[in-house]
């Protein structure tokens, strides 16, 4: 790291942007979700390929590289920004049950003939509405979740980004995502679209009931 | 394998619990097979798994954003590659 001149040749860089760079998009995206600001969600981005760029030469060929990255990207997350951010309250989570959003919205496919429950919640849940989802979960729960769901990393791989053992992924996993479910009712019951549901899946196909 | 009513089965229970790590394909082989077997037979189940892999599908797809050309270029210019000629 001394001189970073003498580790980087221009194969290293061709085969750096040629490697690195094609991850740009999801990377961004999960420093969107991070940072929760697109300004700092650039500088992040930024810092991460910069900090990747100069610990290349480190990189083991062969090994994860996008693993890798987004292990740079939350570090420099963590040590960075963490810090400006108010710790929100994860108690909240202890009382959400399994299953959450099937138990209350699981008669869908029910209701409606022909469509996937795919197509029933993409229409369900604005992008919007997904993204303040995910936002809203407490950190801890919030970089797994992006990690796991998202970027469909291996708890094993998730475990190496975050440093943490993968009994702790889990966990963190199985609460975030009840949390994520949770946030995710509250739209769609705030919409009236809970109680239109119900309606449909009492009066199915052929007969308005009104 | 009998489920007269499903819900109230180990079987469910068993399967439930796992339900995510199943959809997280880090299950090993035996206990994946036991899960699919049950759920091939039970559409209770088979509705749960079908939700959540769908739910999953879409938080993933809600949750994609496009890298501003700006910084994608600014990058590029500080790690010295150029794309242009």
């Amino acid at each position: 790291m001394s001189s970073p001149a003498s580790l980087t040749c221009v194969a290293d860089q061709a085969d750096f942007a040629e490697q690195a760079m094609p991850h740009i998009d999801s990377l961004y995206s999960a420093a969107l979700r991070m940072t929760r600001n697109p300004a700092d969600a650039e500088d992040l981005v930024q810092e991460t390929y910069l900090k990747a760029y100069r610990g290349f030469g480190g990189f083991e060929a062969g090994t994860n590289l996008r693993a890798w990255l987004y292990r740079i990207l939350t570090n420099t997350y963590i040590n960075t920004y963490r810090a400006k951010q108010r710790r929100p309250d994860e108690s909240d989570l202890d009382d959400v049950e399994d299953l959450y959003l099937f138990r209350r919205l699981g008669g869908l496919e029910a209701a409606t003939i022909g469509r996937s429950a795919e197509d029933e919640l993409m229409d369900l849940f604005s992008e919007a509405e997904v993204k303040t989802a995910v936002e809203e979960l407490p950190e801890n729960f919030r970089i797994p979740v992006i990690l796991a769901d998202v970027e469909g990393f291996a708890y094993k791989e998730i475990a190496e980004i975050l440093d943490i053992p993968v009994g702790t992924v889990m966990s963190r996993l199985h609460r975030g995502r009840k949390g994520l479910q949770k946030a995710l009712y509250e739209f769609a019951a705030t919409r009236g679209l809970v109680e239109r549901l119900e309606a449909t899946a009492a009066a199915p196909a052929g007969g308005e009931a009104e | 394998m009998e489920h007269g009513d499903c819900n109230s089965t180990s079987d469910c229970d068993d399967s439930l619990h796992e339900l995510y790590t199943f959809l997280d394909g880090e299950l090993t082989e035996e206990k994946r097979s036991t899960i699919e077997q049950h759920i091939d037979d039970c559409s209770p189940c088979l509705e749960a798994f079908d939700f959540e892999a769908e739910l999953r599908t879409v938080i993933a797809r809600r949750c994609h954003d496009e890298v501003p050309e700006t910084l994608r270029r600014r990058i590029a210019d500080s790690l010295g590659l150029s794309e242009g000629p």
